[in-house]
């Protein structure tokens, strides 16, 4: 794809996503209202009452922070049960001809955790490959499922946060289910309906099918193991295993019902591919409108939370320019990327490949450049993870942008709802630091931000900067944590630091050359998905509890602006140097070092 | 006091806080300052390094050396802002030290004590010639006081028994006549107590807003801290060894060390500019809400207007002979000894009255002025007169009102002017109705200079309240003229206090000043209550501050400082954080090129070597505390603009500067160390 092509779809999604991020903005603001009128009321409103009666909530009812956080908590601990045990069970449940025609055996335990852990906390880091290890119930039901309702609940703290900024000396801040439930049914649910239809129609699977055999036009003879009667690998006498040639003359071509689990992946920016190769793979990702639907839609809902932002707070400049400090840090990232993929890596030039290529390895020929970049940029400023290039493969600096946009929090639009809450907490930060420059104590929107604020806010930051730094001082120093690595050096620490970061930002991405389906990774990783999602929102629910119970002073000419240009700079400064700068240290010895070397003449 | 603002570098400040820079070492006090101690525990991890490590002697001993200063600079920075205000107390507390009191222990009879021994509630009797041993009210007798002690204004002053004035202060000298006096603080809590206890910082406790930016200096410590912490194990993995020196000089120079070092002596700076200002504030938590101030109710005499109001003119009612109102005027005010009552006399004398004295009348019962019947007057045998506010004479006279009257007093109001209306009843009996006399036009002088000042109020979002005693005509003409945002007319004690709930029940915080009892209440309730020196004992308690001057207008300038003060502590948070970027680029280049030096274009400054490059760095983290002490003693630059434009401003000085400046600071550094071979 030459520049002018790359600038004008840049262009275009630019424009569609300001393009939507308003009437989406409205729809979120009846949504997120118990009392508020959809169109979609006549349809989807007894549905609702039903759910309530049979649920026993009183939709009238709202909670204080403490009781959404511990609804939020339960309900959580409960689908994440749910989903370890489908996995555990996928190969017992009735109906196996129909859900699981591969006959794939339970999921491990380790991996089944991490795997259950993963997809509650809208990270969808997986360990394993969906396409040789889930069956199409374990899909459908455990994973489909959580996709949507992980992203149910990143909306609705969002939700719960926002209501607490706007109002004015309240005990409560909604109701958690209600918010749930009205996410799923009115905004969730509809979408995908249409959005499943549209992938579909470009090429998408989605059927009960067992996986297809399509004979290869060139066979191909590998390497495996020699094992013996009973399945054991079979060594010599040195203890090497013994290597036998296979021939290979047909390719599985899995099947499945795919079309709707990937609408939810996208619009939840869950990022859990149904196949491993994720969004690169030819029914994942069809046609370059399917690509271009799904980088959108990733951005769509955290765009248009911060509209609902704007209008909920009475400041729609507000909500603008909060959008408009995650355009900048989204173009910044795309920029650096894009450039740097460009140019390409100078080794293989020198081997004679044409640098006007840039850098093709672990890229889908059929998206190129561009969009490999967008879509990396995409997928890492929002929380999604799913990929349609290898990370990995990317170049050192090019790779930086999708590691740098992760540590930063997911807050350029974001994981749905976490991308905003995240950003608020860096919006409270710049408020309380640069707030008292306007000559009066602190105050955001009216709310006068005081000790107990900062230190939630400092808490959120500190665990984002302990889980991701700890475990990988953990991981890189320790055997299992080396034994992981595909690639020694600088790269190999990145890929180890991308994990963490990944796994803390709940973003599910990796540096695939990690091999971490092993105990002590699964294990920690899990841990490092726990504390990156549920120990950050319940410090921000803290925030929302007690920013709701504060009286609100209305603005005036010296009340600090939080709409405007120098706002958006002053927001965007805060969070390269209160989120981003304690990661420098640790992305100069992962990619910034290997770039230098690369450019040297070293490679990893 | 003094109040010439003293220079800066005063030797007989600099001295002691030399000293007290090094006391201040001890671990216990420095706890409280996370920032700073865990910099202290970096130099001293250093220290010990010098011996241990592996890096050159000459660059460890530096490096160490460096951290101890950056912790010795803090401390002075303190000890600094501390000894300002210390100067200044001490100032007062020499007039009372070695006072001696009579006592009235038992009996008439007073003895001989020293101060130090009276306790609140001790009545005490001071003569002329005599200092006043410690705060109190009078509560027999009148006599002129000389408060040059404390004030500095050399006039003395009266202070009587009763009414409004009772209050004195210890230290200030009785000039004649004897006094009473019930002392109103035990020794060690009068105001100078409190005011030495505030610039003290070991009693000095942290304000709300100090409080908060203490947890988040010591979050970003911690997180700082974690960031070093996890590079040990980076750096084996990268087969980099990062010695303990390099770390904690890379520790100590991103955690915000700038502000942690100078944030006390910025809040102890606040309370000075203060007590230059001749204002006690009772506790740091008051400056800080002054910053915050959203309505300021602003008395109009003597804050708005110059002093008191003059009789300007008499207008006579329709049937009524001038002369008759002239003479009836100068009745009704001849025991008014308020500025107003005498300048009716002066006038009715310039109108051709004989003058008269109250020794004319010996059968005449002068009745006072109340708030509550709001006009005063005299009753002779036959005739009562009255004089007051419109509104009170026409309740007084009944329905039967004149209209020219009422015309006459409409057209004065809405001049500005005050208009009192004289009355007359021909009869001891109360069921005659009086007549009414006429007008009196008094003419309010406002203050030049008011509505620039309360134009760049309402630019900041401050809303101006007048409050009156005056009919709402009048009020609204003088609150055009001043240029207020609103006002309170014909204002009650209770009116006063309803609109402060009102206000902050929306939120708003309200500073008003006071002087009288009845102000008490509204002084308590407002959330700055500058109470007046000359005032009475309650109303000086139930504010948070005193203005020793005794001058409402400063309200104005007390809001300015508070303003001041929170804006220099986020322009040196943000010029803190700002600057980690620069020491990055000087630091985390020089600890990998040794083993990677593919990456000298990261050393963007050139700097010379990796040592000169991380104790440059050390150095101007140290210095820029000292190059800032200044800046935090004097306060940052403040101009009354909209909120935006402050931001804008202050964001483009000490946050795009704290950017920027570091990398030539540090450069600079580096090209001397290393020209005099110090690395």
């Amino acid at each position: 794809m030459n520049a002018t092509l790359g600038w004008t779809q840049l262009a275009l999604y630019l424009g569609l996503l300001i393009l939507i991020t308003k009437p989406l903005g409205l729809y979120l603001l009846q949504v997120l209202d118990a009392n508020g009128r959809t169109w979609l009321d006549p349809i989807l409103k007894p549905l609702e009452r039903l759910t309530y009666r049979l649920g026993g909530v009183d939709p009238g009812k709202e909670q204080h922070w403490k009781h959404y956080t511990i609804s939020m908590l339960i309900f959580s601990l409960i689908t994440m049960l749910v989903t370890y045990v489908i996995l555990r069970m996928q190969a017992i449940l009735p109906l196996q001809h129909l859900f699981n025609p591969q006959g794939f055996p339970a999921v491990p335990d380790h991996l089944s955790f991490n795997t259950a852990m993963s997809f509650t906390t809208n990270t969808n880091w997986q360990s394993y490959s969906g396409e040789s290890t889930m069956s199409y119930f374990s899909q459908m039901v455990a994973l489909a499922s959580q996709n949507f309702f992980s992203a149910a609940v990143g909306i609705a703290i969002a939700a719960a946060l926002v209501r607490g900024i706007a109002r004015d000396s309240m005990q409560t801040i909604g109701n958690f289910w209600v918010d749930l439930v009205r996410i799923t049914y009115y905004l969730l649910l509809p979408i995908c309906l249409v959005y499943a239809i549209f992938l579909v129609s470009q090429g998408m699977i989605q059927n009960f099918k067992p996986y297809d055999a399509a004979a290869l036009t060139e066979k191909e003879t590998i390497q495996v193991q020699k094992t013996d009667a009973s399945g054991n690998p079979v060594k010599d006498a040195k203890g090497n295993p013994v290597m036998v040639p296979q021939v290979v003359d047909t390719q599985s071509i899995p099947e499945g019902p795919m079309a709707s689990q990937m609408a939810i992946k996208m619009l939840g920016t869950n990022g859990g591919g149904y196949t491993n190769a994720n969004a690169s793979h030819p029914f994942e990702n069809p046609t370059p409108f399917s690509n271009f639907i799904q980088m959108l839609s990733i951005f769509s809902i955290g765009s248009a939370l911060t509209y609902y932002l704007g209008r909920m707070v009475k400041n729609p400049g507000h909500g603008w320019s909060v959008w408009a400090a995650m355009t900048f840090l989204f173009l910044t990232g795309f920029f650096v990327c894009w450039h740097y993929e460009t140019v390409g890596n100078p080794i293989l030039t020198q081997l004679g490949v044409d640098p006007a290529d840039g850098n093709m390895e672990g890229k889908e020929v059929r998206f190129g450049i561009t969009n490999s970049a967008l879509f990396a940029t995409i997928t890492t400023d929002a929380s999604c993870g799913a990929v349609n290039c290898m990370h990995d493969s990317l170049t050192p600096l090019g790779g930086l942008v999708p590691l740098f946009n992760i540590e930063l929090g997911e807050v350029v639009f974001g994981g749905v709802g976490a991308g905003l809450y995240g950003m608020l907490v860096f919006v409270i930060t710049a408020v309380f630091i640069a707030g008292l420059m306007v000559g009066r104590t602190p105050e955001y929107l009216g709310k006068k931000i005081q000790s107990f604020e900062v230190k939630m806010s400092m808490l959120v930051l500190l665990v984002l900067a302990m889980d991701i730094l700890g475990f990988t001082a953990w991981a890189c120093v320790s055997d299992w944590g080396k034994a992981g690595l595909n690639n020694n050096g600088p790269h190999g620490f990145s890929e180890m630091l991308y994990a963490y970061s990944s796994v803390t930002g709940n973003n599910g991405s990796a540096f695939a050359g990690l091999t971490a389906s092993t105990y002590w990774y699964d294990t920690t990783l899990a841990v490092g998905m726990f504390i990156g999602r549920f120990l950050m929102i319940i410090p921000i629910m803290a925030i929302a509890g007690s920013l709701a119970a504060k009286k609100l002073v209305p603005p005036g000419p010296g009340s600090f602006p939080v709409s405007g240009g120098t706002f958006t700079l002053l927001l965007i400064g805060t969070v390269l140097l209160v989120g981003a700068l304690n990661f420098l240290p640790a992305l100069t010895l992962g990619p910034v070092v290997e770039h230098f070397l690369m450019w040297s003449g070293k490679l990893f | 006091m003094s109040t010439k603002a003293r220079s800066l570098f005063d030797s007989t400040i600099v001295i002691p806080a030399l000293g007290d820079s090094v006391k201040k070492l001890n671990p216990v006090v420095m706890i409280k300052n996370p920032v700073m101690f865990v910099t202290m525990v970096g130099a001293a991890v250093t220290t010990v390094e010098i011996f241990v490590s592996p890096e050159p002697k000459a660059f460890t001993v530096q490096i160490s050396i460096w951290l101890w200063f950056t912790v010795l600079f803090a401390n002075f920075a303190e000890a600094m802002a501390e000894g300002r205000g210390k100067a200044q107390a001490n100032a007062l507390r020499q007039s009372r030290t070695k006072t001696v009191a009579k006592l009235f222990r038992n009996g008439d009879v007073p003895e001989e004590v020293e101060a130090s021994i009276l306790r609140k509630g001790d009545i005490i009797l001071v003569a002329a010639g005599q200092i006043i041993a410690s705060d109190g009210e009078v509560i027999e007798g009148a006599a002129t006081v000389d408060e040059s002690a404390i004030t500095g204004e050399s006039a003395p002053v009266i202070r009587e028994a009763g009414g409004d004035r009772s209050s004195v202060t210890g230290g200030t000298r009785v000039l004649s006549d004897e006094i009473k006096i019930r002392v109103s603080a035990d020794p060690g809590h009068s105001f100078l107590d409190r005011m030495i206890g505030l610039v003290e910082g070991a009693k000095r406790q942290k304000t709300p807003n100090e409080i908060a930016l203490t947890i988040l200096l010591a979050a970003l410590t911690v997180i700082f801290l974690i960031v070093c912490v996890t590079l040990l194990p980076y750096g084996i993995y990268s087969g980099v060894v990062f010695s303990i020196t390099v770390l904690v000089a890379l520790l100590v120079c991103l955690i915000p060390t700038t502000i942690g070092g100078l944030l006390s002596a910025i809040g102890i700076a606040g309370i000075d500019r203060l007590v230059q200002k001749n204002v006690l504030a009772m506790s740091g938590r008051a400056v800080e809400a002054a910053g915050d101030v959203d309505v300021l109710l602003l008395d109009k005499t003597g804050t708005i207007t110059l002093g008191n109001r003059q009789a300007v003119e008499f207008f006579p009612a329709p049937g009524i002979a001038p002369n008759d109102l002239f003479d009836a005027a100068q009745l009704a005010s001849l025991a008014d000894e308020t500025p107003e009552g005498r300048s009716i006399v002066v006038l009715a004398k310039q109108k051709g009255m004989r003058g008269r004295s109250l020794q004319d009348l010996p059968n005449a019962t002068f009745v006072a002025f109340t708030a509550q019947t709001r006009m005063s007057g005299v009753d002779l045998e036959t005739v009562q007169y009255r004089k007051g506010a419109a509104e009170s004479v026409k309740k007084y006279v009944g329905r039967d009102f004149p209209a020219p009257v009422d015309a006459k007093i409409d057209e004065i109001s809405k001049l500005g002017g005050t208009p009192l209306v004289v009355a007359a009843r021909h009869s001891a009996n109360s069921e005659t109705a009086p007549t009414v006399y006429g007008v009196i036009y008094l003419k309010d002088i406002v203050k030049g200079g008011l509505v620039d000042r309360f134009a760049r109020f309402r630019a900041m979002g401050i809303r101006t309240v007048m409050i009156t005693g005056d009919n709402p005509l009048t009020a609204r003409a003088i609150a055009r003229e001043a240029g207020v945002d609103d006002f309170l007319a014909q204002a009650t004690p209770e009116d006063k206090l309803a609109l402060i709930r009102k206000e902050q029940e929306g939120g708003r915080l309200v500073a008003m000043t006071g002087d009288g009892t009845n102000d008490a209440p509204a002084l308590a309730q407002s959330d700055v209550g500058v109470a007046m020196n000359t005032g009475t004992q309650a109303a000086k308690e139930a504010g948070n501050m005193v203005d020793l001057d005794s001058n409402p207008t400063k309200l104005i300038e007390i809001v300015e400082i508070g303003k001041q003060l929170l804006m220099t502590r986020g322009a040196l948070t943000t010029f803190s954080i700002a600057n980690d970027v620069a020491k990055y680029f000087a630091i985390i280049p020089a600890m990998l090129m040794v083993k990677f030096p593919a990456m000298s274009p990261l050393n963007v400054m050139h700097l010379v070597s990796p040592n000169s490059a991380i104790l440059s760095a050390v150095i101007f983290n140290a210095l820029i505390i000292i190059l800032l002490i200044p800046l935090a003693l004097r306060g940052v630059q403040f101009k009354p603009m909209p909120a935006m434009a402050l931001l804008r401003r202050n964001l483009l000085i000490y946050g795009v500067g704290g950017v920027i400046a570091p990398f030539f600071g540090i450069k600079f550094i580096d090209m001397i160390i290393t020209s005099v071979h110090l690395i």
